[in-house]
């Protein structure tokens, strides 16, 4: 990996940990670090992305089970949720721009300045999500207790990242 | 006498996070109301009496620094305490909360007791 690749996965632990620890007091561990180049398999569960803009660009995306995020929801608001509502989407969205705001906090020192969207979370099943213009996303596989959460982040030169530039007021295409 | 609290953050989540902590710093507290952006905060305000606001800064419609401003010009709400709660960790946002009068900020995560230090000062401290 780059150190860039090596700064964006130290980054992605330590908020990760730091926003378990501080919000839902709990404790998760990293299990795995990967690069992602293909299309991602289908997912079941919940999927939340948030962009990055600047002179970088990309995205960050937390997918994990429905079962995690009750779960997460229930830590995180003293509540008790067993099955994905408005609640529980509304905890993992601020769950994800906890954590990826941590991120940026810390890649702007090497960056510049980055600006955070407010996060769109998706639930269903057999459902693809990919960014288009992503290069590639740098993985990071945390586990609390039996469940799993995916947390991601592509990011590249903004040019590259957004190779087609639209005409003012036109919406980016996202396929989801 | 109680001091009336109003939360402004677009996040249901983050609204009820901050209920549960300003509850847990044993400040003497009234009624925490709350608002989904600063326009629904001017609408509060308009209403209740408020002593302090905690707001966060990226919103719809009326985002933290701008609900800010508009307190800041006006006569009857230039004096209300203004802390920002933002995942914003970008010297830039932070200096134009300080720059436009923002009483102090906290970064989420935060902790109960990072709430309540920057507070003090603010809200009076409960009964022992």
């Amino acid at each position: 990996m780059t150190e860039l690749e090596n700064l964006i996965v130290d980054s992605i632990t330590r908020s990760t940990l730091q926003v378990f620890s501080t919000m839902l007091d709990a404790q998760v561990q990293l299990a795995m670090v990967a690069i992602e180049t293909r299309m991602p398999e289908a997912n079941d569960g919940v999927v939340s992305f948030v962009g990055l803009a600047g002179s970088w660009a990309g995205a960050g995306s937390l997918a994990c089970s429905p079962a995690m995020a009750c779960r997460v929801c229930s830590r995180m608001l003293m509540t008790e949720n067993t099955a994905v509502d408005d609640e529980v989407l509304d905890a993992f969205a601020e769950l994800t721009n906890m954590i990826v705001g941590g991120v940026k906090t810390d890649l702007e020192p090497e960056l510049g300045p980055l600006g955070l969207s407010i996060p769109t979370v998706v639930y269903g099943r057999n459902f693809k999500a990919k960014g288009v213009g992503a290069t590639e996303w740098i993985v990071a596989a945390f586990l609390w207790d039996e469940h799993r959460l995916l947390v991601k982040l592509c990011l590249a030169p903004a040019q590259v990242a957004h190779a087609h530039p639209h005409p003012a007021g036109h919406a980016c295409t996202v396929e989801v | 006498m109680e001091s009336e609290v109003l939360v402004v953050d677009d996040s249901a989540a983050i609204r009820k996070i901050l209920q549960r902590v300003l509850r847990q710093t044993g400040m003497s507290i009234g009624t925490i109301h709350e608002a989904g952006d600063g326009q629904e905060a001017l609408e509060t305000l308009r209403r209740r009496r408020i002593d302090l606001v905690l707001s966060d800064i990226n919103m719809p419609k009326m985002d933290g620094l701008q609900l800010l401003a508009s307190l800041r010009a006006s006569p009857d709400w230039r004096g209300i305490p203004v802390v920002m709660i933002t995942t914003e960790g970008g010297e830039a946002k932070v200096a134009e909360a300080v720059k436009l009068g923002a009483s102090g900020y906290v970064r989420k995560p935060f902790t109960a007791d990072q709430i309540k230090e920057k507070l003090t000062g603010f809200l009076e401290a409960g009964l022992p």
